[in-house]
């Protein structure tokens, strides 16, 4: 059977290949110093969406939703850590609080698009399931990211007028909250942002790509308006979630700032127990 | 309130260890030590905003760590070297710790506000200045003023007139004293100052390195 859409051959992908070449131009001309970075970077893109085109292919065929959540767990797992890669600062347990909020906003809000607004069956079907979380998880990690770099910044910018007010008596949520406020503000905006211009400026890669394999523009422009609900929605969740887990680890209940407890990323072979670091050859 | 055995420990250092001593209502305690010696330590410690490597602090015949802090804290005020205001007014600074749940049924007094200031002789216009224009003398006044208004117990006091010139170092000196002077209340004070604490204190305790 015909698709609905032109199809892309691998001598087409090669001539968009080329396209690159203009940024390796660029580059070279203005010694930029981004030619490696540009080549690495189109060579992990290709290679990472062929694998995923391949893995995506093996889970539809699957019919089960084992693979499905599996997979799902794999990207919560990559956005959780990169939401915290993004940032300048660590406390403990920041990845693991990041892929609580992550997991929790992502799994919630796409759970609740599949069975109630969407309505598919089954509910794991991973061509809506997967494409709706990978969306999602995309718009939660700069969420996550943009609101935690900002409360932990503002934790240490903020530190002395922070332990005025609880010196004054206020209580850590009388004296933190205001940073909680403007954490969240700042992880929010963006997708705020997006919406305003969206179809103005912008038509969303989704839509897009609907129109592209043949849906009529009422019924993607539909499909979209859903999508970006979710994402603002899923945002907002994350977003929370994150800053509220990193507040109960700066201010503990006997209502100090632990400041303490922040620390610049250190290399990921610091990280490792003394005994598995020896394994690792250092710099 | 009674100190026993008290150690600051940071990082794996002990900076200083065995501290004690009883502060009765009334009395001012000097505190004094050379730069680093940890003294900002002690203050923050017996506010309750840092947790003491050792030892215990007792608070009218509670344990620090059976008080609930924010309350604990609006009996035992810790004043900064360098206050930190919120941005407008010196009037708003004045008033925005009254909304806060350890200050529930305290109300802020104009009438307090202008004693005070008639005993710094400092003029009612500068109730209107914004934090952000003050100087650094001019700040440590207005959390004074702040802190007075909030009617502590015990104040811990780390340098607060170390910007400010000989006359307000006076006055503020003469304040404080007629403040713990009405018997239920006492101050510790931190300087670097000797002849300062002689004046101001009744006993004097030194942090060594």
């Amino acid at each position: 059977m015909q698709p609905s859409y032109l199809a892309i051959g691998y001598w087409q992908l090669g001539f968009a290949a080329v396209l690159i070449v203009v940024n390796l131009a660029l580059s070279i001309w203005l010694r930029l110093g981004l030619a490696r970075s540009l080549v690495v970077a189109s060579v992990r893109m290709v290679a990472q969406l062929l694998l995923v085109g391949m893995v995506l292919g093996y889970v539809f065929a699957l019919r089960h939703p084992a693979p499905v959540v599996g997979i799902g767990l794999v990207m919560v797992l990559f956005a959780g850590v990169s939401a915290v890669n993004r940032t300048g600062r660590r406390f403990p347990a920041v990845y693991l609080s990041s892929l609580l909020s992550v997991f929790a906003a992502s799994y919630l809000v796409t759970g609740a698009a599949l069975l109630g607004i969407l309505q598919v069956s089954p509910w794991y079907k991973p061509q809506y399931a997967i494409p709706l979380l990978g969306m999602v998880l995309g718009n939660i990690l700069n969420g996550v990211s943009l609101s935690l770099d900002r409360f932990m910044d503002g934790v240490v910018r903020e530190r002395a007028w922070i332990e005025s007010e609880l010196a004054l008596g206020a209580t850590r949520w009388e004296a933190g909250h205001g940073l909680v406020q403007a954490s969240l503000r700042t992880g929010m905006i963006p997708t705020i942002n997006s919406m305003m211009v969206m179809g103005v400026v912008s038509l969303p890669g989704m839509m897009t790509g609907q129109l592209l394999a043949g849906a009529a523009p009422g019924e993607a422009v539909r499909y979209q308006i859903v999508i970006v609900f979710m994402i603002a929605a899923a945002t907002a969740l994350g977003a929370l979630g994150m800053v509220l887990l990193a507040f109960r680890a700066l201010f503990n209940g006997q209502h100090q700032l632990r400041t303490e407890r922040l620390h610049r990323p250190r290399p990921w072979r610091d990280a490792l127990p003394a005994r598995l670091r020896q394994l690792v050859p250092g710099k | 309130m009674r100190v026993q055995g008290l150690a600051c420990i940071v990082s794996g250092t002990t900076l200083w260890q065995d501290v004690a001593f009883d502060l009765h209502p009334g009395m001012s305690l000097g505190l004094s030590g050379p730069t680093g010696s940890g003294k900002t330590s002690l203050l923050r410690i017996l506010a309750g905003l840092q947790t003491p490597g050792q030892g215990g602090i007792r608070f009218a015949g509670k344990p620090q760590s059976a008080w609930w802090m924010p309350d604990y804290r609006a009996h035992v005020m810790y004043l900064p070297q360098r206050p930190a205001l919120p941005e407008g007014t010196v009037q708003a600074a004045l008033t925005a710790p009254f909304r806060l749940r350890a200050h529930r049924g305290q109300h802020y007094s104009a009438k307090v506000v202008q004693s005070y200031l008639d005993a710094l002789q400092l003029p009612t216009v500068f109730l209107g200045k914004r934090a952000e224009e003050l100087s650094g003398g001019e700040s440590q006044l207005a959390a004074l003023l702040r802190a007075l208004l909030l009617e502590p117990v015990i104040l811990l006091l780390d340098e607060p007139t170390a910007s400010l010139d000989a006359t307000y170092v006076g006055r503020v000196e003469q304040l404080l004293t007629q403040w713990r002077r009405t018997g239920t209340r006492a101050s510790l004070w931190v300087s670097h100052d000797r002849a300062q604490l002689a004046r101001v204190c009744d006993a004097t305790l030194t942090l060594g390195r």
